[in-house]
């Protein structure tokens, strides 16, 4: 059994309200850091931690609060990240949406760490119940004095403020977030420079997911050398997995790095094995923008280790035989699943999501899906398959932000290890046609793609 | 700082953009720009053509950079090495780009006001092929009115957003902009309004393409066939200094001074674009020499041609000359039975 870091509470009933959240022990972080330590000191206690941002990337946290240009003289911000709108990650909605008061508390104590007196929780347009926790949250906050103007008499000053997008995935993107929160058009903007030297109203800003931030409390509280005892290597601490699709018990939960796909697949007290007991086909471990591993590379790599939920382990052997632990969106397919389908549905979401600045992505999303749609409804050229292997390589890489990868990638691995049902479609027209969706049987002729053994 | 260029050593001064230190040196290693123009501010990184390598970060971090880069807003840095045209990743790119920006542009150079004098147009011409794979149908716009001087054909667009800069950074009281996102994204005006400020004619001069076009010129002439002159005149508004595009004695159309990467030298008020279409108005300089390949200069018939010499193996030709002879019937008499095939008209 895990432990429970961000989870701890939150079970604990009326949760969300200040009072209990204070009877568990809420906000001891501000006091401690507030009152005994200097900003550099948390700081420093968040690199030891080895916490990595949550968001996807991965990038270490410590580092990236290092990097934030203090000797500018300008104003600093913190901004956090809370446009989860990747198809299957759903993890920071819930952490809000029950224990709002973590996020603020977390949010206090890095803000002090950065030196920022007014901070920004940029918020999904979509979640908009959960905005109005969060501001019911920091109401409360000011209210018993943990934000605002001279915070326990440390004579430190905290604005917060919670803003609510208008609805677009490219919004999580650091950059497309600050110029969207700047009231602009939210474009990602040409890096360098990067918002630790210029960010928000051209000010040294941090961009933080919301995951990354509710660790901060825990690890101020206890150390980040404690923190750091968790996981593996240079996965420490736990993360959350929001885990959906074909298995027994979707939903989200808190794991320690480290722990097997297997176990976290299989054992009871996560996902519980496959649903009805279907074999498994497919996974997509991280997030719809990351590769799907087929059945023979989930639970073993090539070189015969037993695959971990960690960074490292899960993106082994690169996009050949591995994929990323992105943001933690678990996906299970099971051998009914329509790869190309699944793909075309992607290919969807990321040509309606591009913003339409850089032209690989503006134009190779939209042909991309109009490909698979072709595909998919039995209308597919033999040339076809190459014709897409070819686009995703060309928008891979050569746009501004990461979108154009992440559009690319989903479609690129589903070649790589689906290649047969490409091709299926393309040479079956007639069967793909007149197949029913809601029919839960497997290709006649793709069945080899699942795995032989019931897991 | 010295920063090579396709194995070219230039010297730049700091802050100086990859681009700008290849424009320096010039010819083929010059990346193309859709979308970065050096009068307007926060222009480039947009359309991914000018994408290069950099195979030495710097002389302090020699390290390659992994991912292709936009030249037109990276910066140089001392001992930086960049491959333009001599990378096959670049050359790759840039082909990929241009099949990228071709998906949804219709192919529509005959009837366009832009042939001509058309980035994209040249780009496709250097770097497209005569192919395409997209068998989809292409995305189209409604048409929009957007005022009586500009013409927005919207399925042209190209989204460079230099004609948004242009508005932003020229004019007061912008009305138009992007809206929508993704392929769907289109210029447009807030709500179907009328562009109309005094320096809004310069949208059509920074347009790499045909979607933001000439009403007083539109379908009035090819651009090839225009004869451009450099002008002036006194004005009040602006620098006055401009190109007329002459057909005989009539000034058919009037547009800023643009330099050999397309570029304006100043930008021109409406009123000398718009309302002097009388050659009494202008102070005329003279002619404007041309680009030597450009599209516009194929009416130039006073270039020497070299004499083409096509080499064919000699078997090729042989009885050639003596049929010509037959053929003129004035050294070679037919004899008697070719007179009669003559006659009956199968010769």
């Amino acid at each position: 059994m895990g432990q429970k870091i961000l989870l701890e509470h939150a079970q604990v009933p009326g949760i969300k309200t200040y009072e209990i959240y204070r009877k568990v022990g809420g906000y001891r972080s501000v006091e401690k850091a507030l009152k005994s330590m200097t900003p550099d000191e948390v700081v420093e206690e968040v690199k030891t931690s080895g916490l990595r941002g949550r968001g996807g990337a991965g990038f270490p946290t410590g580092m990236k609060w290092s990097f934030i240009d203090k000797k500018s003289g300008k104003p600093r911000h913190l901004v956090c990240n809370a446009d989860e709108s990747e198809p299957g990650t759903f993890k920071d909605r819930y952490l809000m949406e029950y224990i709002p008061h973590l996020l603020i508390e977390g949010m206090i104590t890095s803000s002090y760490a950065l030196g920022c007196n007014l901070s920004y929780i940029y918020i999904r347009g979509e979640y908009m119940w959960v905005f109005r926790i969060l501001e019911t949250a920091i109401k409360e906050a000011y209210a018993n004095g943990w934000l605002g103007k001279n915070i326990l008499g440390s004579g430190f000053d905290l604005d917060l403020h919670v803003h609510c997008g208008a609805g677009a995935y490219i919004c999580g993107e650091e950059t497309a977030l600050i110029e969207s929160l700047e009231g602009k058009r939210g474009n990602p903007r040409i890096k360098p420079p990067f918002p630790a030297v210029s960010g928000l109203w051209a000010n040294p800003t941090v961009v933080n997911n919301v995951e990354s931030i509710a660790a901060v409390p825990w690890i101020v509280n206890n150390t980040g050398a404690e923190y750091a005892k968790i996981g593996i290597g240079r996965s420490t601490g736990t993360k959350l997995i929001s885990a959906s699709g074909h298995c027994k018990n979707p939903g989200v939960y808190e794991i320690d790095l480290g722990l097997s796909v297997d176990e976290f697949m299989n054992s009871d007290e996560y996902l519980g094995g496959m649903m009805d007991d279907r074999p498994l086909k497919a996974l997509v471990p991280g997030g719809s923008s990351v590769p799907i591993l087929p059945a023979h590379l989930i639970f073993k790599t090539t070189e015969g280790n037993d695959r971990l939920m960690t960074y490292e382990s899960l993106s082994e052997g690169g996009f050949a035989s591995g994929s990323m632990l992105g943001s933690g969106g678990f996906i299970v397919y099971n051998d009914t699943t329509c790869i190309v389908r699944n793909t075309w549905n992607f290919s969807r979401f990321y040509h309606h999501e591009s913003c339409g600045q850089c032209s690989p992505c503006r134009e190779g999303t939209g042909w991309m899906e109009k490909v698979l749609h072709r595909i998919e409804h039995g209308h597919g050229r033999e040339e076809d398959i190459e014709l897409l292997w070819d686009i995703q390589r060309k928008i891979e890489g050569n746009t501004i932000c990461p979108l154009g990868d992440a559009a690319a990638w989903p479609v690129a691995a589903a070649i790589r290890h689906f290649r047969d049902e490409f091709e299926y479609h393309v040479r079956f027209p007639e069967k793909i046609k007149n197949r029913d969706h809601f029919v839960a049987e497997p290709f006649e002729k793709v069945k080899h793609l699942v795995a032989k053994e019931v897991v | 700082m010295k920063v090579t260029i396709d194995g070219q050593e230039i010297d730049v001064e700091p802050g100086t953009t990859i681009l700008q230190a290849a424009r320096k040196i010039g010819g083929e290693s010059v990346p193309p720009a859709m979308c970065y123009y050096s009068k307007l501010k926060g222009s480039g990184g947009k359309c991914r053509c000018c994408l290069v390598e950099v195979s030495k970060g710097s002389d302090a971090n020699p390290t390659p950079m992994p991912k292709l880069v936009a030249s037109c807003v990276t910066g140089v840095m001392d001992g930086m090495e960049v491959k333009s045209i001599t990378s096959e990743r670049v050359v790759d790119a840039r082909k990929s780009v241009t099949e990228f920006l071709l998906i949804n542009h219709p192919l529509d150079c005959p009837i366009c006001d832009q042939a001509g004098e058309c980035d994209l147009q040249n780009l496709s011409f250097k770097n497209g092929s005569s192919k395409t794979r997209f068998i989809e149908e292409k995305r189209t716009f409604e048409p929009e009115n957007i005022g009586p001087n500009i013409q927005l054909h919207m399925n042209r667009c190209i989204l460079c957003y230099r004609c948004v800069m242009t508005a932003d950074q020229l004019t007061d009281g912008r009305v138009h902009g992007v809206v929508n996102r993704g392929d769907h994204s289109q210029i447009s005006t807030c709500i179907s309004k009328a562009i109309d400020n005094e320096f809004s004619g310069n949208m059509i001069d920074v347009c790499p393409v045909g979607a933001l076009t000439d009403k007083t010129f539109r379908f009035k002439q090819r651009v090839w066939f225009n004869k451009p002159y450099n002008a002036h005149r006194n004005c009040t508004k602006c620098c006055g200094k401009t190109t007329l595009w002459m057909f005989g004695e009539e000034i058919q159309r009037v547009t800023a001074r643009k330099d050999e990467y397309h570029e304006v030298e100043e930008f021109i008020c409406n009123e000398c674009r718009f309302d002097h279409k009388d050659p009494k108005d202008w102070v005329i300089e003279g002619p404007r020499k041309f680009e030597k390949d450009s599209v516009i200069n194929q009416n130039n018939y006073t270039r020497k041609l070299d004499k083409v010499v096509i080499e064919t193996e000699s078997q090729i030709l042989l009885g050639r000359e003596q049929d010509r002879k037959k053929i003129s019937m004035t050294a070679i008499p037919l004899k008697k039975d070719e007179v009669q095939v003559f006659k009956e008209g199968q010769i």
